[in-house]
């Protein structure tokens, strides 16, 4: 690399690493201050796991996106097989059309929309407030499946398409198929897509505002209303652990996604070798 | 046998859909009628126009920087608003970001993956903290002027100007406009580059002629995915820019609390409808550009 983008891209990750580099540092701050460093110190971390309300939306938020996640896990992977079975070119493009919807949309407008729609339908059974834990888990499965069809997809396309007909043809059921065959050959994928759903559901803010009832309270809805008053380092604090944990998640689904790749590298080797 | 087994598993397979398609049918398309009809809805349910007409006839009294009051169409200039800081922190996500994403597409196959989870990392942090962060940062008693004091140099307000909004909205958004344009870079052919200075391209005519060109529908998803989140945000306008620029998602979360829905509807179809135009208009004119001869 010349010296020239040497220091462009060190200009360039500065720029992205600056605020978190100030977060993690005041996170550890003696003193209230967020611009003058004191002295190091626990103390924001002690706090933090005294905050019953913090702990709560926590609990929440970890269950919300378990939920989500476990459900949209499942209900993409059959959708991905489903959709590369279609034979009609039409309903294929509607399919494709559909899953970009979620992700092309600006939050806002996915949120407001299904906040509208819970809201009349609550209203057609005489509820007054309709927005709950429910709500939010349909709005986070809604905005997660889309992630897990693209990550399950791509591995069907790349699969021997003769290989579950072969263990079909040697005595299995379709279901023993799909278990013995084409569930371990595309597993990397929903792997990456369950965790991609995962990380998405945890640090989803604007859907979750409009559809979340006053009752259920998650992370960032919790961090929404702590940043209207001034903050303490107490939020850094929390930040600083969320940044570790996704990080570690992050971390973890490309080691998986580098084993697949090597694999099928290996594999490539292995057919041409044996071609000559 | 062998043919009605395919079959089966055929029908297995459309079976397996079902699920996903009542799902995006009830979750996806049904919300989106839904905010049309609010749109197009008084209190009472009952056909009406009103709401649009409101965002575009609304006025209210903006105060001068002279102490003088000008009356203004109120959505029209929130709108207007969000459309500029949005194409500005499209820019400076295009300028900073291509030169970045070159410089990853042409680095070592280990030095690339290290700078790609580089770039990811801070969309991984919640934005709201992202944002937060920077104020802290940028005010008037932050680290950037704790800084200049330091030196003995003057304090510099950024804070509640536009400049600020700009920056958090380039800070947040840069990670999608690198990643798409480095994707269609890292996999360009390189033969294609030494051809062309084979046939006599200098440098900068190999980037302009060749690079850039070929790049094109990376630029194009890169500007996609910075511009609608940008003109749709909210949050990094109230705690960057003091409140005083209210943006078009603003407005909208603003009539939300309020709970007026069927005008929060309204500004959120029309926000749809421009969108969309604006979409069909970039693709158009790529298509145009592009690949229909030069």
């Amino acid at each position: 690399m010349k010296l020239s983008a040497k220091i462009y891209s060190g200009i360039i990750f500065c720029f992205l690493f600056a605020p978190i580099a100030v977060l993690l540092i005041f996170s550890f701050n003696e003193a209230k201050s967020l611009s003058v460093f004191s002295v190091f110190s626990l103390k924001w971390y002690k706090e933090l796991f005294l905050d019953r309300n913090t702990l709560g939306a926590l609990k929440n938020t970890l269950l919300l996106a378990a939920s989500a996640t476990a459900i949209s896990t499942a209900l993409g992977t059959f959708a991905a097989m489903g959709i590369n079975k279609l034979r009609s070119k039409w309903y294929r493009a509607a399919m494709n059309t559909v899953t970009d919807i979620p992700m092309i949309n600006p939050d806002i407008i996915t949120g407001i929309s299904l906040m509208l729609m819970f809201v009349f339908v609550g209203r057609l059974f005489g509820a007054s407030t309709s927005l709950n834990f429910g709500t939010m888990l349909i709005a986070h499965i809604t905005f997660c499946t889309p992630y897990v069809i693209l990550q399950v997809l791509p591995k069907l396309q790349q699969m021997d398409k003769a290989m579950p007909e072969a263990a079909m043809d040697l005595g299995c059921t379709p279901l023993g198929a799909f278990f013995k065959v084409e569930l371990p050959e595309i597993l990397p994928g929903i792997i990456t897509g369950a965790i991609m759903a995962f990380t998405l559901s945890l640090d989803d803010f604007v859907i979750s505002y409009f559809t979340a009832g006053t009752g259920f309270e998650t992370l960032p809805i919790r961090i929404y209303a702590m940043t209207k008053k001034t903050v303490t380092p107490k939020m850094y604090a929390l930040a600083t652990i969320i940044f570790f944990v996704t990080l570690t998640l992050l971390l973890i689904s490309n080691v998986v996604d580098n084993d697949d790749s090597r694999k099928v590298r290996d594999m490539k080797k292995e057919k041409k070798r044996k071609e000559k | 046998m062998k043919a009605s087994a395919a079959g089966k598993s055929h029908n297995t397979y459309r079976i397996a859909l079902a699920p996903y398609s009542a799902w995006s049918v009830l979750f996806v398309l049904v919300p989106l009628i839904f905010i049309a009809f609010y749109a197009f809805t008084d209190n009472n349910f009952e056909f009406t126009t009103e709401n649009i007409t409101r965002f575009f006839t609304a006025t209210s009294n903006l105060v001068q920087d002279d102490g003088s009051t000008q009356e203004v169409r109120t959505y029209l200039l929130i709108f207007m608003r969000s459309l500029k800081l949005a194409v500005i922190s499209t820019a400076v996500c295009l300028l900073m970001g291509y030169p970045i994403a070159y410089i990853m597409a042409r680095a070592k196959e280990k030095t690339q993956k290290t700078m790609v989870t580089l770039i990811m990392i801070p969309m991984w942090m919640n934005f709201l903290i992202r944002t937060y962060a920077w104020m802290t940062i940028l005010q008037d008693t932050g680290i950037i002027n704790g800084f200049l004091a330091r030196l003995g140099l003057g304090e510099i307000h950024i804070i509640g100007t536009e400049t600020a909004v700009i920056l958090g909205m380039v800070y947040d958004y840069f990670p999608y406009m690198v990643l798409p344009i480095y994707s269609i870079l890292a996999k360009l052919d390189g033969r294609l580059l030494e051809a062309a200075r084979d046939l006599g391209c200098g440098s900068f005519s190999v980037l302009r002629r060749v690079i850039f060109p070929l790049s094109m529908p990376g630029v194009i998803s890169g500007i996609n995915m910075v511009l609608i989140p940008s003109i749709s945000t909210f949050y990094i306008s109230q705690k960057l820019g003091n409140g005083k620029f209210f943006l078009i998602g603003d407005a909208i979360e603003g009539q939300y609390v309020a709970n007026n829905l069927h005008f929060a509807a309204a500004i959120a179809f029309i926000l749809m409808v421009i969108l969309l135009t604006v979409m069909a208009l970039i693709k158009y004119v790529t298509a145009r550009c592009v690949y229909g001869g030069d």
